[in-house]
């Protein structure tokens, strides 16, 4: 019987923005930080990606100004499910409004960022989320 | 000179006179082998994108009755992707354009529209020589 070397998969992160230049950007960001990344333009989107393959999500980064559906629902959403609630949820946005930043917290978010968001910014938070990730 | 010196005194210009800021930087660090034309797509879906954005908002100005609201929505749309590229003229018109949208006044939407289109296709058109000059340096004849 042969032995193989599973070598670890990258953790997976579902990007979620409206906007296709940003989710350009945040892709590349997340994938030179080797992660694994699905991107989607809506929080529909993202639930429907969830429902299929939640188990396989290990954090959902979400823009916060989203037509239908902002990011600050598709938190709730994630947190009132029993099945999804453990994903770490890391919200966006252009605007730094400190009620905004608060609700979200309080609502369970990981971390809130500005946009645009850095390379400096993901890695900080990805080292602190580690041991989630694996 | 040089495709690649052009291209460097182009960029630099583009820093020096405002239209780019360090996030343009940003996005030129994440290029590398693994992702070598990272910033010609981000570029190119940049101008698509607020080409379609201009559209929508004088389509909005031109109605008797402006939906302000929309107009705003748009506006926020072009500004979040202005800055994620570093296109800091075209970002800070929009700053403007967001406050006359809350003032509901239409003479200074449309008049921030006009100036929007121009820092617009000002940036657009050396993005594209930018796009030409790097295919240049790549090996690739230019476009014509």
């Amino acid at each position: 019987m042969s032995t193989t070397t599973v070598t670890p998969e990258p953790p997976h992160v579902l990007a979620v923005d409206d906007s296709i230049v940003d989710r350009a950007v945040i892709s590349r960001l997340l994938r030179s930080s080797k992660y694994r990344v699905t991107t989607v333009d809506s929080g529909k989107r993202a639930l429907e990606v969830l429902s299929l393959d939640g188990d396989n999500v290990h954090m959902i980064i979400t823009d916060y100004c989203m037509p239908e559906m902002s990011g600050y629902e598709l938190l709730k959403r994630v947190k009132e499910s029993t099945e999804l609630r453990e994903i770490p949820v890391v919200l966006m946005s252009s605007e730094n409004s400190p009620p905004r930043i608060r609700r979200c917290l309080e609502e369970g978010a990981e971390e809130f960022l500005i946009k645009p968001v850095r390379a400096s910014d993901l890695s900080r938070l990805c080292s602190r989320l580690i041991t989630t990730l694996r | 000179m040089s495709a690649a010196n052009q291209l460097a005194a182009l960029i630099a210009n583009m820093f020096a006179t405002g239209l780019l800021d360090d996030q343009f930087q940003q996005l030129q660090m994440l290029q590398d082998p693994s992702a070598p034309n990272f910033v010609s797509e981000v570029v190119t879906l940049f101008c698509h994108d607020g080409e379609r954005i201009i559209g929508e908002l004088a389509k909005l100005l031109d109605k008797p009755t402006v939906d302000f609201d929309r107009v705003d929505a748009f506006v926020h749309q072009l500004k979040g992707s202005s800055a994620s590229v570093g296109a800091l003229k075209v970002k800070n018109t929009c700053i403007q354009f967001r406050e006359f949208c809350q003032q509901k006044s239409k003479d200074g939407c449309l008049k921030t529209l006009e100036t929007v289109r121009i820092n617009f296709y000002e940036l657009r058109g050396k993005f594209q020589t930018m796009l030409q000059l790097e295919r240049q340096v790549n090996g690739f004849p230019p476009n014509n």
